[in-house]
């Protein structure tokens, strides 16, 4: 196997083990770029519980999950192992109300009391 | 690096003809912009088509020259 083929391997393994998860540059703690500090201050919002991968920590990531989802840029947002959307598609969808109802729709647990717009 | 944002509105519209496409400068720096793109090129497809349809009218330039531009897309 290739090494792009084992990250490809290990993101696949990594979305589907997980129900959200967000590849970020930073942690959710400690965001390091205003885009996924965006995305980790709305999925807060929302209550939800996500894994955070810093692709900073590995080069190989940071390629790999752009080539992943065919998407150039990071951060990365995934639910039940599905491309959700970068920074603008999670900022529009959270106002629109449509992330709320994408957890609804697959299973994810947050705070339905939490509204964002 | 920057880009130009009659650049940027140029290669959009050389794949999509039809679109209406409004170029803001957020930061005045010629790096940080906001694209607005609506074409009949996007109907029936999902948000993250739309998107990627547009970043590949700028020819893998997103990400790389041009490192920030907030993108909203609609269907004409």
């Amino acid at each position: 196997m290739t090494p792009q083929q084992d990250v490809a391997d290990w993101i696949t393994k990594t979305v589907n083990d997980n129900d959200v998860v967000l590849f970020m540059k930073g942690n959710k703690q400690m965001p390091q770029c205003g885009f996924s500090a965006q995305v980790a201050h709305i999925l807060a919002l929302l209550g939800v519980d996500y894994k955070d991968i810093n692709v900073l920590e590995d080069m190989s990531i940071r390629e790999g999950v752009k080539a992943y989802s065919n998407w150039p840029t990071i951060p990365q947002l995934y639910v039940k192992g599905t491309f959700v959307g970068g920074c603008d598609i999670v900022r529009e969808m959270a106002e629109a109300g449509e992330l709320g109802q994408l957890f609804d729709e697959k299973g994810v647990a947050y705070d339905k009391s939490k509204k964002i717009a | 690096m920057a880009m130009d944002a009659g650049e940027i509105e140029r290669l959009i519209k050389a794949k999509f003809p039809d679109a209406k496409i409004e170029i803001r400068d957020l930061a005045g720096d010629g790096d940080h912009y906001a694209a607005h793109v609506v074409s009949s090129a996007f109907k029936g497809k999902t948000r993250v088509q739309q998107h990627q349809m547009v970043y590949e009218a700028l020819g893998g330039r997103m990400g790389g020259a041009l490192h920030a531009l907030a993108l909203t897309t609609a269907e004409a």
